[in-house]
């Protein structure tokens, strides 16, 4: 029988004599062997916190694990301090190489990638549930809690369950100013934010063999805003380009079997998608640019792990480029790594940003979260390029998120309220 | 109230066993995500006593302050939904709920929880028969779900065997001790 991305990819990690069972067909629990294992500040601290209640006193391979100080740091104060001073020491302890320092690091799913650490073929377990972001390079990248990466930390293997697949379909021609986040938010506006709960999603279609990287990662990325545990795409050129200088060991590239069975096809014709945007409080609230009204911002926040890779900030440069950012609004633009921060400093998006009155940052998490660097105030309005707007998602409980595409995010900037670009750009 | 009926319950039962659990309701409804239960602004500590002091903050404010221990969430769909955090079954374990019955529960969410230890059923007929600051009694071995102001039972979702094995040992850590012959 013909089998998915995802049941391919488990069938090659699959620990057989595993208390589980080994069986890899859908709703069937397996143990599967790990290629990479992740955790930040935020979840690390807990990890190793359990790690040391195991009773082993390694990881089961230092390559293979990844630790990343990304959402409180820069250290945002003393408790993320002592966070961060945990993941440090616990990485020197261990001897991991791929703990990445303040001024050298990146967003966890942006860097991961761009350093050539996942790639297709992997099982990778993070504890951030936005690990479903290397599903854009054919990997299976799942979020899973603290103690789980606990465990695949001690032991190289974890248990899943096999997920059904859903298949969403992309045909059609891009509009101008769409992009891989519109298809995502339109995606999540159509089967809801438990529409994928507990399955994976595959991306395909005419649509998706257009779309760059960049687009695929944001895709990617938010299929855990359908509540999937993975957002998969096949291999293709665009992949391999993107790996060839990346990739220093071999992978194997995995797409389904024509006669592989779907819990669900979803057929999206992406002609009639206009630039996206999710209202509070959910990632599924979405509408059209054209059916948003007047809905004044006191902030706007481009980058991040969602939409923090050089595309994403090009576009909104292309927006920002010889304007200003509207006096009533703080404007925020946040790249994924310090490698796409300096590319931006090089080939003048730095510069554009800077003049027209944006404030740029070092990589962090801080405000997708409310962390640090852009928190608001009671009943504040902010844009974002990120993934979530719940409730207090960014600070107070009043305030308010509302999700879109990064040249969306630098028109609202300078308008003052949320806009497409074609009311900026002539 | 709740206690008495509790007392009473458990007296008629005669047992002290800790897979009877009982407690007041607490309901909430769909996708009640992690940023919900506990806030990322508080992420940077992680005791399920610190945690506690602010679990359910932003859209219920009474709750961390009037939760009782062996109180019971009862909830819709999706339930901790959104980020991976450990911190929110941890929270919620932390203000002394015990037991959380949902329609169903978002993937890292049940995961977590089993892998902490906090009873977590999935029931949509409990979930509708079920209001808010009524008492029910959990069963856990037996999976039943009753409602002591109704005097109505429900049947919860069975767990696959592995699982038992997980939650029969007291979480994934004991469980992963024991394979590996240090438990």
């Amino acid at each position: 029988m013909g089998q998915t991305i995802a049941e391919k990819i488990l069938s090659a990690h699959v620990k057989r004599g595993a208390p589980t069972g080994g069986e890899v067909s859908p709703g069937k629990l397996v143990e599967v062997r790990v290629d990479m294992v992740l955790a930040n500040d935020i979840t690390a601290p807990i990890a190793i916190r359990e790690f040391s209640r195991i009773g082993v006193d390694r990881v089961f391979d230092p390559e293979k694990v990844a630790l990343v100080p990304d959402h409180f740091a820069p250290n945002k104060d003393m408790k993320a301090a002592e966070q961060c001073r945990q993941l440090r020491d616990f990485a020197r302890a261990q001897g991991i190489k791929n703990y990445f320092e303040v001024g050298r690091m990146g967003i966890e799913h942006v860097l991961l990638p761009e350093e050539g650490l996942v790639l297709p073929g992997d099982v990778v377990v993070g504890a951030d549930s936005h690990t479903c972001t290397y599903g854009a390079l054919g990997a299976f990248g799942t979020g899973m809690g603290s103690t789980d990466i606990a465990v695949a930390m001690a032991i190289g293997s974890i248990w899943m369950k096999v997920p059904e697949t859903i298949r969403v379909l992309y045909y059609g021609e891009l509009q101008p100013w769409v992009g891989g986040k519109d298809l995502i938010l339109y995606t999540i506006g159509t089967i809801g934010v438990d529409g994928a709960r507990y399955q994976a999603i595959e991306f395909a279609g005419p649509a998706i063999a257009d779309l760059p990287m960049s687009g695929r990662f944001t895709m990617a990325n938010m299929a855990i805003e359908a509540g999937a545990k993975a957002g998969l795409f096949a291999v293709d050129d665009a992949t391999r380009a993107y790996l060839e200088p990346r990739a220093g060991r071999p992978y194997t590239a995995y797409d389904a079997d024509p006669d592989a069975t779907y819990t669900r096809i979803v057929e999206v014709d992406v002609s009639e998608i206009e630039p996206q945007v999710a209202f509070p409080h959910l990632p599924s609230n979405v509408r059209p640019i054209s059916q948003v009204g007047e809905v004044c911002i006191d902030q706007s926040v481009i980058g991040l792990c969602t939409n923090g890779r050089w595309d994403d900030l090009a576009l909104a440069a292309e927006v920002l480029r010889g304007r200003q950012v509207h006096p009533n609004v703080r404007c925020i633009v946040i790249p994924g790594t310090q490698g796409i921060y300096l590319r931006a400093v090089r080939e003048g998006l730095a510069e554009v940003f800077v003049e027209a009155g944006a404030a740029l940052s070092t990589p962090t998490c801080g405000p997708c979260l409310g962390g640090h660097m852009g928190v608001l105030a009671a009943g504040e309005r902010c844009v974002s390029t990120t993934n979530r707007n719940f409730v207090g998602r960014m600070g107070h409980p009043t305030s308010e998120v509302y999700l879109a595409n990064p040249a969306v995010a630098a028109a609202s900037a300078v308008l003052g309220r949320i806009a497409g670009p074609e009311e900026v750009i002539d | 109230m709740s206690d008495e009926m509790c007392l009473k319950a458990k007296r008629r039962a005669n047992y002290v066993r800790l897979e009877k659990l009982c407690g007041r309701v607490w309901k909430y409804g769909d996708n009640v995500n992690t940023d919900a239960i506990i806030p990322a602004r508080y992420l940077n500590v992680s005791t399920p006593e610190e945690l506690a002091a602010h679990c359910m903050e932003d859209i219920d404010s009474g709750f961390a302050s009037q939760v009782e221990a062996g109180d019971v969430i009862v909830s819709g769909a999706n339930f901790g939904c959104g980020s991976s955090r450990e911190h929110a079954p941890l929270a919620i374990k932390g203000a002394g709920i015990s037991c959380v019955v949902a329609v169903s529960f978002a993937r890292i969410f049940y995961r977590n929880a089993i892998n902490i230890g906090l009873p977590i059923l999935e029931c949509r007929k409990a979930v509708s028969g079920t209001e808010a600051g009524q008492t029910l009694e959990v069963d856990l071995t037996q999976g039943t779900i009753t409602n002591l102001d109704s005097g109505e039972t429900f049947q919860a979702e069975p767990y696959p065997s592995f699982l038992m094995g997980v939650i029969g040992a007291g979480g994934l850590i004991p469980y992963t001790r024991r394979r590996l012959g240090v438990g």
